[in-house]
This record gives structure tokens, C-alpha cells and sequence, in this order.
């Protein structure tokens, strides 16, 4: 479905800021109906990946091959057309303050020139799937980080994309919020047989969405492969990292002094102790 | 007396709104697009274009610069061309939409420039074509600024067509200084002040309301 063979993105240097090569020959197959990971710390140029699939981004050399066309050869006039067959979800939701629930999702629909029937046809079915349908003519104001992201999926979705692109859709949210989407986004893929690419610097989203995984280090992918592998026999450091802030994450659940816990025995607990005794 | 007096307030009155107006709608007209192009004409941006941007910003500047009664003045022969006329309340709308056309436009950039540069980004990703990006997202995102710059620009036109009225336009400062200043009549003054309060204050308050109400961002 998408295939980005040889990929590079090079910012060019600016007054005060030296160039920046942000990917450095990136390969990736992602197949139809499949949901892939690339996850990697901020810096790592998975945000300019997601970019140049659909274009907001323009490699700077490499071929993006999405559903038979190289995008990157695509006109000016058929560019817009072609991003229409894509969805994008982004971190802080990127809604219009000044557009309703229905209005919000009907946008994209709205651009590609669809009647208000055609419209209502479309968004009637998904506000129901995003459990979104009391919420219709509220403003995004109104709306809680999971309603807005549910905007968001539903935004996405309203064109009948084949591809959705997660642009770190869960950072922003409280952990019980990022589980509900990311289980939304599941049944979501397993519904409409959606092909998903998702970027994140949680293994947590990857563990619970994710079918395959391509770990990120310095614009490039160290480490791609099936997430039940990866996460049963990480091989590069970065990988092995980003696995271990994930057990770190669950730490502070533990029983408080089973572990040394670095804050409860720190100098800020020592200084607390003395201060009772003087 | 004053029965005589108040048809020609009214009268005056609806000049000067009538000459705020028309320069407001004329100016907004070139005003808006002309900000847009200033917001967006940037490098990268939606209709990349450095070299206008380069020459218009300076031109926009300059033409603020001038005190508007020398503005006023100085372009007599171009309103004589559009107008036929340089006296009276429609030559008038001439320099006053001149004033106006760089204030707009400077507004309206300042506006849209405020609009979350992830809403663009959202709209390009959906396949909005540039066009579409500035009538579906940056101008109604930035209709609240839009809406309050618009009235800051009202009330500076009234202050300006009350200059105007130096160079024999009518209205409300055409009014007090004829029968106010030339003819000793505080009385005329203070009730030409008066009413100018009172229109600035209702004027104040319709585009305060216009923009709580365009603004949805805190419900």
C-alpha cells in the first residue's frame, strides 16, 4: 500500500540554524490493512516520515510509492486530490474553533465539493462510531482531549480514506483516554480494513495498536519487525531503551520501598528526615 | 434655536456615518485580500511571493506614516480623477478609504498570522487547495480578530472624518467647525462632541458584540 524506498529529507540551512538532515535513507513497506508503528524520541525524524507520505513534507530524494503512484512526482493541481484518499489525525487535534462537531468532520468533504446530502450521508455513520452523536453541534470548546480526538478520527475517516495517518494522536491525552482511542482505532482498522501508520515515542500505543513496528534513531529505522518480536527480543540500544522507560513507566505503581526508588531515598527525602529530627 | 440646530446634527450625523461606511466597506474590500497576501506571502507559505512582500510592506508603512490630513490634502488631484469633485462628503470616502486600506491590511495579517499555523497544516493534509485554506480555515478562525480590528478601524475613520470636515467634507467635524469654531457657538461644539462620543461608543459596542459572538473558543 505504501513503500518508501531510499528516503531523504534534508532541511536546508537557514540565517542562525546550520542544515538539518532529518531521514537518512529511509526503507518501508506497509501493506494493505496493516497497522505500523515507527516510534523513536523527539529528534528522530518520525514526524518528517509520516510528513512525506503525504506530501506535507517533500523528500528531498527517494521515491513514496502509495497505492501505485510515486506521490512525489504528483503536480501541484493533483497533489490535493490525492492527499483527499488520505486521513491525518494529529497531536493537538488541529480542529476549528469556529466549526461545530459535524461541521469539523464534514471539512474535508466540504473541499472535495460534496452536497450537503452527500455530506450528511457520510458523517451520519460515524459519529455513532466515535460515540460522538450527542455531541453534533457542540464547538470543539466544549469538548473534553477525548471528544476532540474523537473529532479528530472522525475528521479522518469522513472522506473514506484508504490510509490514516497517527500523528502521536494519544500524547496529549490522560492514560484512560489513550486507551479508549487507541482501542477505537483498532476496531476502527479491523472494521473498515484501514491501512494505519502511526508515530509515537510510547511502546505502550505500539504494544496495544500496533501489528509491526519500525524503531527510529537519527533519521533513520534501526530496527523494524513484528511487535510481539520486538518486544520479546529488542536487538539495537534504542530499542532497548525506549522498552525500558516502558517498565520504568509502570514503576511507580509498585509498592512504595520495594524497589530503591531514587525520589523516595533522594537527597529531597534525606533533607525531609533531618528537618523533623532538628 | 435648537430646533434648527438638531436637523442639521442629524444630518451631519449620517454623513459622518455614511462617509465611515463607505471607506470601511471600500477599504475592507482592498484591505482583506491585500492582509491575506501580507500573511501568506512568506517563504514557505501559502502563495509564496517574497518579492511583493518585500515591496508592499514598506508601501503600507509609508502610506500609514502620513499624518491624514497632509494624506487628505496631498491626494486632492487623484480624488478629483475618481470623483469629479474634491468638496464634499463623497470625496471624502477618497482619502478616508486610502487611510484605511494600510490599517486594514495590517490588521487583517496580524489576524490571520494568529491563526495555529496545525489548522493550515490540517487543512493541506485533507487536500485543501490555497484558496480553500483562506476561506474555509484562516478567515473564519480569525474572524474574532478580523471583527475587532474592523471596529478599531471604525472608530479611527470617525476621528479622521471629523478632520476631513477641515477640508469641507460635511459631516460632524465640517459642523463644528463652522458653526462651532468660526462662529463661537461652544453650545454646537459641545453637542457635535457629544454626538461623536455617543457614535463611537455605539460603534464600540456592535463590533464588541460581532466578535463575542463569531468567537467560539470559550463557550
Amino acid at each position: 500500500m505504501i513503500r518508501l524506498s531510499n528516503v531523504h529529507k534534508t532541511y536546508p540551512a537557514r540565517r542562525g540554524s546550520p542544515e538539518h538532515v532529518a531521514l537518512r535513507g529511509i526503507d518501508l513497506d506497509i501493506a494493505a490493512g496493516e497497522i505500523v508503528g515507527v516510534i523513536g524520541r523527539s529528534g528522530a525524524g518520525k514526524s518528517t516520515l509520516i510528513r512525506c507520505i503525504n506530501l506535507l513534507e517533500r523528500p528531498t530524494s527517494g521515491s513514496v510509492i502509495v497505492d501505485g503512484t510515486d506521490v512525489t512526482t504528483l503536480s501541484k493541481r493533483d497533489l490535493p486530490l490525492f492527499r483527499r484518499q488520505l486521513g491525518m489525525v494529529f497531536q493537538h487535534f488541529n480542529l476549528l474553533s469556529s466549526r461545530t462537531v459535524y461541521d469539523n468532520i464534514a471539512l474535508p468533504l466540504e473541499l472535495a465539493g460534496a452536497s450537503k446530502a452527500e455530506i450528511a450521508a457520510a458523517i451520519d455513520p460515524l459519529l455513532p462510531l466515535v460515540g460522538l452523536e450527542d455531541k453534533r453541534d457542540r464547538y470543539p470548546a466544549e469538548l473534553s482531549g477525548g471528544q476532540k480526538q474523537r473529532v479528530g478520527i472522525a475528521r479522518a475517516l469522513s472522506s473514506n480514506p484508504k490510509v490514516v495517518l497517527c500523528d502521536e494522536v494519544t500524547s496529549a491525552l490522560d492514560p484512560e483516554t489513550t486507551r479508549q482511542i487507541l482501542s477505537l482505532l483498532r476496531d476502527i482498522n479491523k472494521r473498515l480494513g484501514l491501512t494505519m501508520v502511526v508515530i509515537t515515542h510510547e511502546m505502550a500505543v505500539v504494544k496495544q495498536l500496533c501489528d509491526r513496528v519500525a524503531v527510529m534513531d537519527g533519521g533513520v529505522i534501526v530496527e523494524q519487525g513484528a511487535v510481539e518480536g520486538i518486544f520479546a527480543d529488542p536487538q539495537h540500544p534504542t530499542t532497548q531503551s525506549l522498552l525500558a522507560d516502558e517498565f520504568l513507566d509502570f514503576k511507580p505503581a509498585h509498592p512504595a520501598g520495594v524497589s530503591a526508588s531514587p525520589v523516595s531515598s533522594g537527597p529531597v527525602a534525606q533533607t525531609l528526615s533531618n528537618g523533623t529530627e532538628g | 434655536m435648537w430646533s434648527t440646530l438638531l436637523p442639521i446634527l442629524g444630518q451631519a450625523t449620517l454623513e459622518t456615518l455614511y462617509m465611515v461606511f463607505a471607506s470601511l466597506a471600500i477599504g475592507t474590500a482592498i484591505g482583506l485580500p491585500l492582509g491575506v497576501l501580507l500573511a501568506t506571502s512568506g517563504r514557505g507559505e501559502l502563495f509564496e511571493a517574497p518579492v511583493f512582500q518585500k515591496t508592499i510592506g514598506p508601501i503600507v508603512n509609508a502610506t500609514r506614516s502620513v499624518p491624514f490630513i497632509i494624506l487628505a490634502v496631498a491626494i486632492i488631484p487623484f480624488t478629483r480623477l475618481l470623483v469629479g469633485t474634491s468638496i464634499g462628503t463623497s470625496a471624502a470616502i477618497v482619502p478616508l478609504t486610502v487611510a484605511a486600506i494600510p490599517f486594514i491590511a495590517r490588521i487583517i495579517e496580524g489576524a490571520v498570522r494568529e491563526v495555529d499555523s496545525g489548522l493550515s497544516e490540517a487543512a493541506h493534509a485533507m487536500g485543501a487547495r490555497p484558496l480553500q485554506v483562506v476561506i474555509k480555515v484562516l478567515l473564519p478562525e480569525a474572524l474574532p480578530g478580523i471583527i475587532h480590528g474592523l471596529t478599531l478601524t471604525a472608530v479611527t475613520l470617525i476621528g479622521y472624518s471629523a478632520m476631513v470636515g477641515a477640508v469641507g467634507a460635511g459631516g460632524l467635524g465640517d459642523l463644528g467647525i463652522r458653526y462651532g469654531y468660526q462662529r463661537f457657538r461652544p453650545d454646537v461644539m459641545a453637542a457635535v462632541v457629544i454626538t461623536l462620543i455617543v457614535v463611537v461608543q455605539a460603534v464600540q459596542m456592535l463590533g464588541d458584540h460581532l466578535a463575542r459572538r463569531a468567537d467560539k473558543r470559550n463557550i
